[in-house]
């Protein structure tokens, strides 16, 4: 459903991502690792659209269009979904009223008829039932004061509320205790079947443990130098990047 | 109408068919005042940002004397605010207050004209009193000009100790159907000890010619008396207003306002309160949402004159189009004043690069124990705040629509009248729908 090629993007005139080469197919989760600064993130909000990074070469094919010609939101239309890092905080716009904007901008754009309120509703409470998560954070400003763990919740949830066909988790687990990562993980697995796909992007492999991938590659200097099954993450955990850093270091220069 | 000579015909003409006399003298100071003064221009530091001469040179099939009302019962339908059937309207028309056209619905509430007032033996002591006390904070020559053709006002009493069930709506309506209209209307409220007020004000130019209001409103806050203030405008943009309201708290009480701003041509907005009473309490919100070329300035000015007072602002504007905004906020503190709170802030967006705000606080503080903060900011809608709804499939525009209504939801939560809550959230909902992209 994704196909990345020879991915090239930079922000404010440096180079971030060198040429990325990514398939994923329906019903497939892979995990993006890497050091700090490695182009994970990067990678991530590419995808997603955001403005502020170029894309200098490659393309990016989701579902037979090219990504990249897309807004931001035409991309969430076509079924792409970005768990962010950092969630936005916005006081004043109910979490609420935000998710049913979404829906139904959402539903418009892929030519469904607007959910009127009673069945926003139980669309709602369908998914908070099974997310785990209480109407009260849902009446409160977006993200406003939630906690770390409330806010990848809310992620979550967005997730189950707008059924993305491909979800990109950008460091979910940052932040989060144990708990919450097994909570956060919890709902992502109930979310994922053999239609949708899943990219796990983390630096920690602590993550993986319950969320498992079948492909774990490993980015470094904006390029994916490694890619293997989830047993990988493991050696990663074991031996740390540096063996990652120093076997690319030798091909570069080789 | 830019020389005194031209105010001067007009007010010796007005002051030899005075009869009833409660207020010849007061006028006579004012004049008097004005004709030091003068028109100010923006070498005044209060009218730096806002150019009033433009105003004053145009002709004005003036309503310097007043004439029989032409607005009918019928025209005022279209204006009500909602809520209306539940309020004790009062009606200015070309600025004269019009008792035939307002409706008293509360027993509790007193409203004559001032003259009346004036005269009587119950009111003059606090007409006389009170009436004019603004001019110690407005030293320019609009305010005096105000005062020095004072006819037919309008004067409010709450009696002691009853909380006023209906709120107040004031309509100001000026009917500009057959050209130019400049009117003045004055208004002086006494809210008495242990007594509660709710005030709505808004202004309405009925026709298609200019009109220019130049403003007046003192409100006297006595012990334990609550006072909430709602002003709303919402004109037409051929509609120029300079819109004094003059708080004075003289028993320890409580104020509460907000001034919302959605359209008019030349606004100018000037709130005073006068912290004279210890243990005192007064909250300001504004919102103004501008558009088109209008101007908006709000002029504060919270005077903490006794110790132990509370005061909170918070100012908020959205700027579109060519739209220019001014915000200044002072706050004194004066010597007696200890252990005052005061806090000011004021916040922007600009959503057009042609749009401005020119935002100034302003501390006097002679007090050395007191707490008292301020700040502002201009800026733009936050664009992570924009990728994180866009994400989630929200287009640009209704992205847009979401932060901005976002953004002034601190200042109508401070709205606590319902339909007055509903009518305003209406009214910026619509304005954020015809939104160009």
């Amino acid at each position: 459903m994704l196909k990345i090629q020879n991915l090239h993007a930079s922000v404010e005139g440096k180079k971030i991502l060198n040429g990325i080469n990514l398939e994923i197919k329906a019903g497939e989760i892979h995990a993006i690792m890497g050091p700090n600064g490695s182009g994970k993130s990067t990678l991530a909000s590419v995808l997603a659209g955001r403005k502020e990074y170029e894309v200098t070469e490659g393309s990016v094919d989701f579902l037979g269009k090219n990504l990249l010609d897309l807004d931001p939101e035409e991309r969430a239309g076509e079924g792409l979904f970005l768990a962010f890092q950092y969630p936005v905080e916005i006081p004043g716009l109910s979490t609420t009223n935000f998710i049913k904007t979404a829906v139904n901008e959402v539903r418009k754009y892929r030519g469904q008829e607007v959910l009127d309120a009673v069945s926003f509703l139980k669309l709602m409470k369908e998914k908070m039932a099974l997310m785990n998560i209480d109407q009260s954070l849902l009446s409160r400003p977006l993200n406003e004061g939630f906690s770390g763990g409330e806010k990848k919740r809310n992620e979550i949830f967005q997730m189950a509320m707008l059924q993305p066909r491909l979800a990109i988790l950008d460091e979910t687990d940052s932040g989060l205790d144990i708990d919450a990562i097994r909570i956060v993980a919890n709902g992502v697995n109930k979310l994922h079947t053999k239609e949708n796909g899943v990219l796990v992007v983390t630096h920690y492999q602590r993550l993986l443990d319950y969320i498992i991938p079948d492909f774990v590659h490993v980015l470094y200097n904006g390029r994916i130098v490694k890619s293997g099954t989830k047993e990988l993450a493991l050696e990663l955990e074991e031996k740390g990047y540096d063996f990652i850093k120093n076997e690319a270091d030798i091909v570069e220069q080789v | 109408m830019n020389t005194i000579e031209y105010y001067k015909e007009r007010f010796d003409q007005l002051q030899a068919g005075d009869k009833a006399k409660g207020l010849t003298a007061f006028r006579q100071n004012a004049f008097n005042d004005f004709s030091k003064m003068g028109i100010p221009t923006n070498r005044h530091e209060e009218w730096k940002y806002t150019r009033v001469g433009s105003l004053f040179n145009k002709e004005y099939t003036s309503a310097f004397l007043q004439s029989s009302s032409i607005v009918a019962e019928t025209a005022l339908a279209d204006i009500r605010l909602p809520g209306y059937s539940q309020a004790n309207e009062l009606v200015f028309v070309n600025g004269y207050f019009n008792a035939s056209l307002s409706a008293i619905r509360s027993t509790d509430l007193i409203a004559i004209t001032l003259d009346e007032a004036a005269s009587s033996t119950e009111f003059k002591e606090i007409v006389a009193q009170n009436l004019g006390h603004s001019k110690n904070y407005l030293k320019d020559g609009i305010n005096a000009l105000n005062g020095a053709f004072v006819q037919s006002g309008l004067f409010v009493h709450v009696k002691k100790g009853y909380a006023v069930e209906h709120p107040v709506y004031i309509y100001n309506v000026v009917d500009a159907g057959a050209g130019n209209i400049f009117c003045q209307p004055r208004s002086l409220m006494h809210v008495a000890e242990n007594s509660q007020l709710q005030i709505v004000e808004t202004y309405v130019t009925i026709g298609e010619s200019d009109s220019f209001t130049n403003q007046v409103m003192e409100v006297v806050v006595e012990k334990d008396a609550v006072v909430e203030y709602y002003k709303i405008q919402n004109d037409v943009s051929q509609s120029n207003l300079l819109s004094t309201t003059h708080f004075r708290q003289i028993g320890k009480s409580y104020i509460h306002t907000v001034t919302v701003s959605l359209n008019g041509g030349i606004v100018r907005n000037n709130l005073n309160i006068v912290m004279g009473a210890e243990r005192s309490e007064a909250h300001l919100y504004g919102l103004y949402f501008q558009s088109g070329s209008s101007h908006i300035d709000n002029h504060t000015v919270v005077d903490n004159v006794m110790p132990n007072c509370f005061s909170n602002e918070l100012y908020k504007g959205i700027m579109n189009d060519e739209a220019t905004g001014v915000f200044n906020g002072k706050i004194f503190v004066r010597q007696d004043a200890q252990k005052t709170n005061a806090y000011q802030s004021n916040k922007n967006i600009l959503l057009s690069d042609n749009a401005s705000v020119n935002t100034k606080p302003q501390l006097e503080i002679f007090a050395d124990d007191v707490k008292c903060s301020h700040g502002c900011t201009v800026g733009q809608l936050d664009e992570e705040a924009m990728f994180y709804l866009q994400s989630r499939g929200i287009s640009e525009n209704t992205a847009k629509s979401l932060l901005v209504r976002a953004f002034a939801e601190d200042i109508l939560e401070h709205i606590k009248l319902a339909p007055i809550h509903d009518y305003i959230e209406k009214l910026i909902s619509k304005r954020l729908k015809n939104r160009k992209a």
